[in-house]
């Protein structure tokens, strides 16, 4: 797998800049597919209630989890399906290796499941000589790419056709030059269906999980997960802990926001209920955790476990489009992975909280209501608490809170600014301060602020 | 393979972490409205790709059925008023079989207008695989089972018994490459409903 190595989102984002043409072919791709989910949105009057229903039966779903697993575990056992649970990545891993190995199965097609990104599930299996297969087309790309999905929802909205043309070349043999977008489909089309029919094992992910029934819900747009799934022998479906809904009816609520918050359409092309193995299928399913429980127990970071994964946050962020997904060097990219990364590994992704404006349009979009921007906010806080901010930041914010908590360090630190961009504005604008890179420093003013009210307030008074 | 202690661990876990308990919301005032109904699923799913006849019976939808499709392929249904093109479907062969379905015709439970997808269980679609594997799919739904949400939707369904059940709306699509929309990803390459009035 290609590797951002030990570069940081800055420095990653730098590399994606320097395609300037297709830096803005990519912000106003995300950009257009924002604006087909305000269409979407403004089509149901209720929309902003619906947020709110949403978001209150997550905020039940996290509040009362132990019940609703044991629930789920039990009705899912009632339904015939066996259940796993897996504290970290590695159990999740050796746990589908051992299904696979018990029914000697060696070759495995999966469809889009972000959890097994996670948990690096293909290369744990490629290395016990198990292949996998991504059937999510922009999976399949990325797959033979060597490179994790850069969006949730669209893998590989990073890439350009012509990009693929050549993947395709190279990998499924077709002419060289061709990029077509329906054209490279049919041949994806083609290929992918003759894997379908010869895979005995399948996993999908799962969108929802109700507690009430022990069914799960899969949503895809291409038949993927379906095609794997009902052709298979063995069935594995890999789930966060946070999965969970209580009841059935919810789904109304989250079915009708998931689908029009992602891509503006009315409902996902498929929704499929799995309940119970067909007639000599075997059906497992397993309930990980990996850094989920330790998330429930942060009381400022816990929302986050609302998240459906729509990728609503992605497409409206001015960083994420201008920066890609995997400038992120996280599975969940974008704003709403900058909150969920840090739980995992904090020093690995002490960035992250900082590539954001905090303009706050990711919590205006996501359907369940996470107060994204403020969490941002929140990791950096903690993130210099617990002394895993870069030493300059870390330095500048020390001397910030020295300046501003003592009146008379800020007016001479006032002064001392004004004089330097009035007499020698080299000194700030230099190439080893990263504020200036992109950006202009303005006129040194000719009196700072606190002089000049004291001055209008006497005119005021005189008058 | 089973982790127990990670089953013990996580539930642990869980019970220390959870939040104050929080109450489950009324989600019971989001209702949609039957008029119109069936318009508004006409317009919506010819919107999102998808080919669709008002007809007055059966047989009409059985004539157009003809018109429509390569009837010289092999068409499969769960709907005996087609045995003179189709061959039924039969729930216990391996689905494999299924590979090179032209054309399903299937019957929904109801359809949903606000996103114009149809309900389907397994009994209906003949087999699980039925309406994904065939290249093009054709479906009956009876204009009055048209309900306005997924709200009406669900209440319908109830917790209704079935081992696999679909909310099925429109041909299968991607836009993974540069944002382009295919129809015809995996699935099928088409979707057209006959609405029975």
């Amino acid at each position: 797998m290609k590797d951002a190595g030990s570069k940081d989102h800055a420095a990653l984002a730098a590399a994606f800049n320097k395609d300037e043409e297709h830096v803005d072919w990519h912000d106003g791709a995300l950009w257009f597919i924002r604006e087909k989910r305000d269409i979407a949105s403004k089509n149901i009057p209720e929309w902003e209630q619906l947020r709110e229903a949403a978001s209150a039966i997550k905020s039940n779903v996290i509040s009362n989890l132990h019940t609703y697993l044991l629930q789920f575990e039990a009705n899912l056992t009632k339904n015939g399906i066996q259940v796993h649970w897996a504290s970290n990545a590695e159990e999740h891993n050796e746990i589908v290796y051992s299904i696979l190995k018990s029914k000697e199965i060696n070759q495995m097609v999966k469809s889009k499941s972000m959890l097994t990104e996670e948990c690096h599930l293909n290369e744990y299996l490629e290395e016990r000589g198990i292949e996998v297969i991504n059937s999510d087309l922009g999976e399949y790309i990325q797959q033979i790419d060597n490179e994790p999905p850069s969006h949730i929802v669209l893998p590989c909205i990073h890439k350009r056709k012509e990009e693929i043309g050549e993947l395709f070349h190279v990998h499924l043999g077709t002419e060289k030059g061709l990029s077509d977008p329906t054209l490279l489909t049919r041949v994806a089309r083609k290929h992918l269906r003759n894997i379908f029919l010869t895979r005995r094992a399948a996993l999908t992910g799962v969108n929802f999980a109700v507690a009430e029934t022990g069914e799960y819900v899969v949503c895809t747009n291409e038949g993927n997960a379906d095609m794997g799934a009902h052709l298979s022998d063995v069935q594995i479906a890999s789930m966060g802990l946070e999965k969970i809904i209580p009841q059935k009816k919810h789904l109304g609520v989250f079915l009708r926001l998931l689908a029009r918050s992602a891509t503006g359409q009315p409902i996902t092309i498929y929704s499929s209920h799995f309940k119970k193995p067909r007639k000599g299928q075997e059906m497992h399913l397993i309930l990980v955790d990996a850094g989920r429980t330790t998330q429930l127990g942060r009381t400022d970071f816990k929302d986050a476990l609302k998240c459906i994964k729509c990728g609503a946050c992605m497409n409206t962020c001015p960083v994420y489009r201008k920066s890609g997904g995997l400038s992120y060097h996280n599975t969940i990219s974008g704003p709403i992975g900058a909150i969920l990364a840090p739980n995992l590994d904090m020093e690995k992704h002490a960035d992250l909280p900082y590539a954001s404006t905090l303009c706050g349009s990711c919590s205006n979009v996501c359907p369940v209501k996470i107060n994204i921007h403020e969490q941002l906010y929140k990791w950096r806080q903690v993130i210099v608490k617990e002394g895993y901010a870069t030493h300059t930041k870390a330095l500048g914010m020390k001397a910030m809170a020295w300046t501003l908590s003592s009146p008379g360090s800020f007016n001479t630190a006032g002064k001392a600014g004004r004089w330097v961009l009035k007499n020698v504005p080299f000194i700030a604008n230099n190439k080893f301060n990263p504020w200036y890179r992109q950006r202009d420093m303005p006129d040194s003013p000719k009196e700072s602020f606190t002089v000049w009210y004291e001055k209008n307030k006497k005119d005021d008074l005189s008058k | 393979m089973t982790f127990q202690n990670s089953r013990e661990r996580i539930l642990e876990a869980v019970l220390k972490n959870q939040p104050e308990l929080q109450a489950v919301p009324d989600i019971s005032m989001f209702r949609g409205s039957h008029e119109n109904a069936v318009q508004k699923y006409l317009d919506v799913f010819k919107s999102i790709g998808g080919a669709v006849f008002l007809v007055d019976g059966i047989s009409s939808a059985r004539t157009l059925i003809r018109e429509q499709f390569d009837i010289t392929k092999r068409i499969v249904t769960t709907l005996p008023f087609l045995n003179d093109i189709a061959e039924v479907i039969s729930p216990d062969i391996d689905p494999h079989t299924y590979e090179d379905a032209e054309l399903a015709v299937i019957k929904a439970h109801f359809a949903v207008a606000e996103n114009g997808a149809a309900w389907f269980t397994e009994e209906v679609m003949g087999q699980r695989i039925i309406p994904y594997i065939c290249q093009h799919i054709a479906v009956i739904v009876d204009a009055e089972s048209i309900v306005p949400t997924l709200h009406e939707a669900y209440e319908k369904i109830g917790t209704g018994d079935y081992g696999f059940g679909a909310f099925i709306g429109g041909p299968s699509k991607t836009a993974d490459i540069e944002q382009a929309l295919v129809l015809g990803a995996h699935g099928p390459l088409t979707m057209t409903v006959f609405i029975i009035q």
